[in-house]
C-alpha cells in the first residue's frame, strides 16, 4: 500500500474531515501546491478553490473559501475560513465596534435610569422575599 | 376573613409566575443543547489551530512577529464575555467579581487597563466602572458568526500594534458542565506555547509562502479570532445552562410557596368557618 499522510479539514463552525490521503492538492495563493507524505514543514495561505484529496485511485475534493495550510512531515492541517476576508471589511466592523462602546459611554442618562428602576424592582422582590420568610416562620 | 381573598390573590399570582419559569426552564433547556452542540463543533478548529501555533512556537524562524514576542507591560487589554440577557443565575455577576479582582490586581501592579466588553450585560456593568471601554458589541444571539467578532478583534490588535496596550486577555465562563460554570482568566497576546513536544525539539523552520510576515500576521489573527470565539460560544451554553438551573430552582421554590399558601388559605377558611359557627352557638345560647 501507498504511504499516507494524515489531513485534518477544519473551519472555525465544524470538523470537516479527518483521515488519511495519498495525496493533498491545495489552492495556496501562489498556485496549487501537491503534498505528500514526508514533506517539509511549510505555512501558507490558500485562496479559495478546492482541496483534493487522493487515496487508492479516488478522489474526494472539498471547496474552502480561503484559510491556512499547515504541513508537518506526518500530517497536514487545513483550517478554513468561513466568513469572507479583506482589510476593508475588517476595517469596517472594526469602526464599527467602536462607534458601538461611544453610544454605551455617551448613553449614560437612559440606562442610568434603567439601573434605577431594576434596582427598586430588586428591592421590591428582596421585601418580598422577607415576607415570605415571616409568614413561613410564622405557621411553624 | 380579608386575608382568605388575599391569600388567593397571591396563590394566583405565583402560579403566574411559576408558568413563566417553568417556560423559560424549557426554553433554556433546548436552547442549552444547541449551544453544546455548536461549541463542540467548534472545538476542532480551536485545538488545531493551538497544535499549529504551538508548532510555530518551536519553529526557529529568523522572523518574530509583535503577538509572539512579550513586552514591558504598561498598560493591558481586557475583553469581557457576558451574555446579553439576564435571569442567568449569577452567571454574570460571579464573572464580573472574578473581572474586578483582576483588575484590582492590575491596578495594584501599576498597569492601566482598556476594557473591550461583548455582550449586553458587561456593557452595562463596566460602564459604571471604567471610561476605558473601546470596543463593544451585542446582540450577538445564539449562534454567533465569527464574522462578528472581528471588528471588535480588531480594535485590540490595532491599540496592541500600536503599542498601546501590552498584554491582551479574555475573561469569560468556561463550561465545564450543565451545573457548574467556571470564571477563566486567558492570557491571549503575547501568545506563549503550552506543551513540550520532543519531535520538534531538533532545529527547523517552515517555508512561508508567499512570505513568514503575510502568513503569520494572518495566522495569529485567525487565531486570536479562533479563541475569542470559543470563548463566546462556551460562554453562550454557559449561560443558557445557568438560565436553566436558576429557572429550575425559581419553579421549585414557587411551587413550596403555592403549597405553603394553599396551607395558609385553608387554615384561614377553616378559622372563620369556626368563628362563624362559634357566634352562632353563642348568639343561640345568649337567648
Amino acid at each position: 500500500m501507498a504511504m499516507t499522510i494524515h489531513v485534518d479539514i477544519v473551519s472555525a463552525e465544524a470538523a470537516i474531515f479527518s483521515g488519511l490521503a495519498e495525496m493533498v492538492i491545495a489552492p495556496a495563493v501562489q498556485g496549487e501546491v501537491g503534498i505528500m507524505p514526508f514533506h517539509t514543514p511549510l505555512l501558507t495561505s490558500l485562496k479559495e478553490g478546492s482541496i483534493r484529496l487522493k487515496k487508492d485511485d479516488t478522489e474526494e475534493s472539498f471547496y474552502i473559501s480561503g484559510g491556512m495550510l499547515e504541513v508537518q512531515p506526518d500530517k497536514v492541517t487545513v483550517l478554513s475560513d468561513t466568513a469572507l476576508r479583506t482589510k476593508e471589511l475588517d476595517e469596517a466592523a472594526a469602526l464599527k465596534a467602536k462607534e458601538n462602546a461611544e453610544s454605551i459611554l455617551s448613553n449614560s442618562k437612559v440606562s442610568g435610569f434603567d439601573h434605577a428602576t431594576a434596582q427598586a424592582e430588586l428591592a421590591r422582590a428582596l421585601l418580598e422575599l422577607r415576607a415570605i420568610e415571616k409568614l413561613r416562620h410564622i405557621k411553624q | 376573613m380579608a386575608s382568605g381573598k388575599e391569600i388567593r390573590t397571591k396563590i394566583v399570582s405565583v402560579k403566574n409566575t411559576q408558568k413563566i419559569t417553568r417556560a423559560m426552564e424549557m426554553v433554556a433547556a433546548s436552547k442549552m443543547r444547541r449551544a453544546q452542540e455548536r461549541m463542540e463543533h467548534s472545538r476542532p478548529y480551536a485545538n488545531k489551530m493551538h497544535q499549529v501555533i504551538n508548532h510555530l512556537a518551536y519553529a526557529n524562524s529568523e522572523y518574530k512577529h509583535a503577538y509572539m514576542e512579550a513586552r514591558e507591560v504598561k498598560r493591558v487589554g481586557v475583553i469581557i464575555v457576558s451574555s446579553d440577557r439576564g435571569l442567568c443565575g449569577g452567571l454574570n455577576t460571579n464573572l464580573f467579581k472574578t473581572t474586578l479582582s483582576s483588575m484590582k490586581e492590575w491596578n495594584d501592579q501599576g498597569f492601566e487597563i482598556d476594557l473591550c466588553t461583548i455582550g449586553n450585560k458587561a456593557a452595562g456593568f463596566f460602564r459604571r466602572f471604567s471610561n476605558n471601554i473601546t470596543a463593544q458589541v451585542s446582540d450577538l444571539g445564539d449562534r454567533p458568526g465569527l464574522e462578528d467578532i472581528i471588528g471588535t478583534v480588531k480594535v485590540m490588535l490595532d491599540k496592541y500594534n500600536e503599542g498601546k496596550i501590552d498584554k491582551l486577555f479574555i475573561i469569560y465562563n468556561k463550561f465545564i458542565n450543565t451545573m457548574t460554570q467556571k470564571q477563566t482568566v486567558q492570557q491571549i497576546v503575547p501568545i506563549t506555547a503550552d506543551e513540550k513536544d520532543e519531535k520538534l525539539a531538533h532545529h527547523w523552520d517552515y517555508i512561508y509562502e508567499p512570505t513568514a510576515e503575510d502568513v503569520l500576521e494572518a495566522l495569529l489573527i485567525r487565531y486570536i479570532e479562533s479563541l475569542v470565539y470559543q470563548a463566546i460560544v462556551e460562554n453562550i451554553a454557559c449561560e443558557q445552562s445557568a438560565r436553566m438551573v436558576a429557572m429550575k430552582s425559581a419553579s421549585d421554590n414557587a411551587g413550596d410557596l403555592i403549597d405553603d399558601l394553599q396551607l395558609a388559605y385553608n387554615k384561614a377558611r377553616q378559622a372563620a368557618i369556626t368563628q362563624e359557627l362559634s357566634e352562632i352557638v353563642s348568639g343561640a345560647a345568649a337567648v
